[in-house]
């Protein structure tokens, strides 16, 4: 039987430990102790960025960080990102706008995405195809996707 | 991925025990995306992992005018390009750390860890060599510094011995008259394996006319990255126009050995080196007028 560490962090506001083998990422971690399955396994290495989720606000592929490595972080995942009833301006831009199609980059998009636009709350076109570039889709041809991130930065801007 | 022992260094110290105990089946934990990658994908394999991201000196930076620049080996690549003064003070650096990966990459990896994974391709090292940067090494023998042109030994491999750990990078201060720039060329915008990369530093004199030294380097045309002696002792002397950054880019040619692989035939990658040389010094040269 593997040792467990025991991690104390805080998961979308919420302080939460964990126990992990020192090998586990941060992903599979969310994934299968913490039960927060919408950050997404795509690459495993870090290309595709479906695996996002932010900590201390700055986005990371959580398949490059051990689960170990997050005490004492602030997470946030996507589920922490808004809510059914409450979808948060990309949310609803990704929806109304169709920037997705099979979903499986979606919840990585939306989280770069949203340290995008807390850094620069007004993007250019350049802006978000150059910070998004660590996330990969392969169905839309990313145009979609940018549109969306640009309508949501102008409602969140009038909110 | 094999299970391994994780340990979080508070100190140097520390770690260097820690790495010291048990040889090559210790690896060193900085950014983590590189050698999680490895652990998991390629076959290394590791007892411990020693985390080195708790030890303060290894993760903060100092930057003077008069003391230049101390950075530790673990400080992530957004910290570098988002400081507005480092950026200016030594924009090949800057120009690196914002093209390693993308943003998930760059809140993690640190310049160090670049440095350390030695790979050929690594955008951070020609930078690094035009910057003429000292690296800080602390072992179970003690303390000892080398210069970064002389760290890297073979694709994968460097002059850190077992136990050992690069603990920072130290960079001289910068004058008036000071430009560098850090390119790579990639067939895709972003997030891509250089298939040449090239640094290019140099000083003009108070005409802003004449260059008083240079340095050139360049990525992914040899076992390691490389230092063009020749070219940039050429640069001595000369006024910085097209012609002699032309002919500073022919000079540095002839020290590429490149292979040829996917990402571009040798003989490409060797026609490359001239054009990029001669865009790096081009920007240098506008950075260097700029201040």
């Amino acid at each position: 039987m593997t040792k467990k560490l025991h991690v104390t962090t805080t998961i979308n506001g919420e302080q939460t430990e964990f126990l992990c083998e020192a090998r586990q990422s941060l992903l599979e971690v969310l994934r299968e102790t913490v039960r927060l399955t919408g950050s997404k396994e795509g690459c495993n290495n870090g290309n595709c960025g479906a695996c996002t989720v932010l900590v201390d606000g700055l986005p990371v592929n959580s398949c490059l960080m051990l689960g170990v490595e997050a005490e004492g972080c602030n997470i946030t995942t996507i589920e922490g990102i808004g809510e059914t009833q409450h979808l948060h301006p990309l949310q609803k831009c990704f929806l109304e706008g169709a920037a997705l199609q099979c979903g499986i980059c979606t919840p990585g998009f939306i989280v770069t995405s949203k340290a995008l636009l807390d850094k620069h709350p007004n993007p250019t076109e350049e802006q978000v195809r150059f910070e998004l570039s660590n996330n990969l889709c392969r169905c839309t041809g990313y145009d979609k996707i940018v549109r969306a991130v640009l309508e949501a930065a102008k409602i969140k801007q009038t909110v | 991925m094999k299970d391994f022992e994780y340990a979080a260094a508070k100190t140097v110290d520390e770690a260097v025990g820690l790495l010291a105990s048990k040889g090559d089946r210790a690896k060193v934990l900085a950014g983590g995306t590189d050698i999680i990658v490895q652990l998991r994908e390629t076959g290394r394999e590791a007892d411990l992992v020693v985390d080195v991201k708790k030890i303060p000196e290894l993760v903060k930076y100092e930057l003077s005018p008069a003391g230049g620049l101390k950075l530790g080996a673990s400080v992530p690549c957004y910290k570098i390009y988002e400081d507005e003064k480092l950026k200016s003070a030594y924009p090949a650096l800057a120009d690196s750390a914002r093209i390693i990966g993308g943003w998930q990459i760059q809140s993690r990896a640190s310049i160090g860890g670049n440095l350390c994974n030695s790979s050929p391709a690594a955008d951070s090292i020609p930078a690094l060599i035009v910057l003429d940067a000292k690296c800080h090494i602390a072992g179970p023998g003690g303390r000892r510094t080398v210069a970064v042109a002389e760290f890297c030994t073979a694709p994968g491999k460097n002059v850190l011995q077992q136990g050992e750990l690069l603990t920072a990078l130290e960079f001289a201060p910068t004058q008036k008259g000071d430009g560098s720039h850090y390119l790579r060329f990639i067939p895709r915008n972003e997030m891509d394996i250089a298939v040449v990369g090239c640094g290019a530093w140099i000083r003009l004199d108070a005409s802003g006319k004449t260059i008083t030294a240079a340095r050139i380097a360049l990525g992914a045309v040899g076992p390691k990255p490389l230092f063009a002696a020749e070219a940039s002792t050429f640069l001595t002397g000369k006024p910085a126009t097209p012609e002699t950054f032309a002919q500073a880019g022919e000079l540095a040619k002839k020290i590429a050995t490149p292979i040829s692989d996917m990402r571009g035939p040798a003989e490409y990658r060797t026609h490359l080196v001239g054009v990029l040389v001669v865009r790096a010094l081009t920007k240098a040269l506008e950075r260097a007028t700029q201040k």
